[in-house]
């Protein structure tokens, strides 16, 4: 619930697509940060990238995929709206579609991210 | 069948914020729609309870409302579609008067700032001005609108900035800015080209799936937005 309103398949498709707007937006900032620690803090650089590849940072990464992947494809779902407004009919189904998209594309990326953390 | 309903009171000169009161009332599920409930609980049991209510057959919309998490009008909705716990606020994102009656005066102006009527300055026909029907099927949807403000009232847009001139404005103008019969469809698009104007809408639904005539609202406003950037006004 929000403001009393029940949430349904469109307000959550936008939730997600603001929250994942704003922590892509967050990772931006941090990547600026770390880049410019490889000029002036080497070693400090160096810490950070050892996080990166810890099993925390891993799972860090791999969030940060999916978002990436989620905003990617319900932005393209939004777009294709604006183009041709008659679609809107079907924003149901696109979102649906925008899901599937979202698994099987991201199950592959998840596993390759997270694998170093079994060892595999 | 005895449904608990759960009614979100407001009294100006009593209370400093809304409360919930609970009612327990005896309906006929097949029969009876939430308004049917509504009178029995003013006319039975709390005549203090306020709302809206007009033709009570889904055409004039004044008793839209929050049912169950959603904006509906109260006279369309049957018993056997929400269950026995009822839950019933008033519209949200609009001021309050008094229970589930709300200022609607911010919701008119906006509809007044697009212009809703027809602007034709040419020589007026001896008979009526002749439509055909293909053109008339681009305005066939947005002529449905009852002004019952469900749509704009569920619309997250609208709550975040009260500013907005909200979707049912936006269907009000679509429905004379592609009437071929209209001149003024340039300066609506240019009040709706603001930054509070169709740019504010996020693609979220809510006012589609509210809408109690089944407009599609979200499909009126981004060919308005579309209209906007053609004409490049």
């Amino acid at each position: 619930m929000i403001n009393g309103y029940r949430i349904g398949e469109g307000m959550l498709a936008w939730l997600f697509h603001r929250i994942s707007g704003v922590a892509i937006w967050l990772f931006v900032v941090l990547h600026v940060f770390d880049i410019y620690l490889a000029g002036s803090n080497p070693g400090l650089y160096n810490d950070l990238l050892s996080f990166y590849a810890s099993p925390f940072g891993r799972v860090l990464e791999t969030t940060l995929g999916a978002g990436l992947l989620y905003h990617a494809l319900n932005g393209a779902r939004i777009i294709v709206m604006d183009f041709w407004p008659v679609m809107t009919r079907y924003s149901r189904i696109m979102w649906y579609i925008c899901w599937v998209v979202f698994v099987a594309a991201g199950i592959p990326v998840a596993w390759v991210i997270l694998k170093p953390i079994w060892g595999a | 069948m005895q449904i608990d309903l759960r009614i979100l009171r407001f009294d100006p000169e009593r209370d400093k914020k809304p409360h919930w009161e609970s009612y327990v009332v005896e309906a006929d599920p097949k029969m009876d729609r939430i308004l049917d409930l509504l009178h029995r609980v003013k006319w039975e049991q709390d005549g203090t309870l306020t709302f809206r209510r007009s033709c009570a057959h889904g055409v004039c919309g004044s008793d839209a409302m929050l049912i169950n998490g959603r904006n509906r009008l109260a006279c369309k909705v049957r018993l056997e579609q929400l269950g026995r716990k009822i839950t019933i606020a008033p519209l949200p994102g609009l001021p309050v008067v008094k229970d589930l009656v709300v200022d609607m005066e911010g919701f008119f102006s906006k509809l007044r700032s697009v212009q809703p009527f027809l602007v034709n300055e040419s020589v007026v026909p001896a008979r009526e001005r002749r439509q055909s029907a293909a053109d008339r099927a681009l305005i066939d949807d947005t002529t449905k609108c009852i002004l019952c403000a469900s749509c704009t009232s569920s619309c997250p847009s609208f709550w975040a900035k009260p500013e907005y001139v909200g979707p049912a404005a936006i269907v009000n103008a679509h429905r004379f800015i592609f009437d071929t019969r209209d001149e003024a469809a340039d300066e609506r698009l240019e009040i709706l080209a603001d930054k509070d104007g169709v740019w504010r809408c996020r693609t979220i639904f809510n006012c589609t799936d509210a809408c109690p005539r089944g407009i599609k609202i979200t499909q009126a406003i981004l060919e308005v937005s579309q209209a906007i950037q053609e004409r490049q006004v």
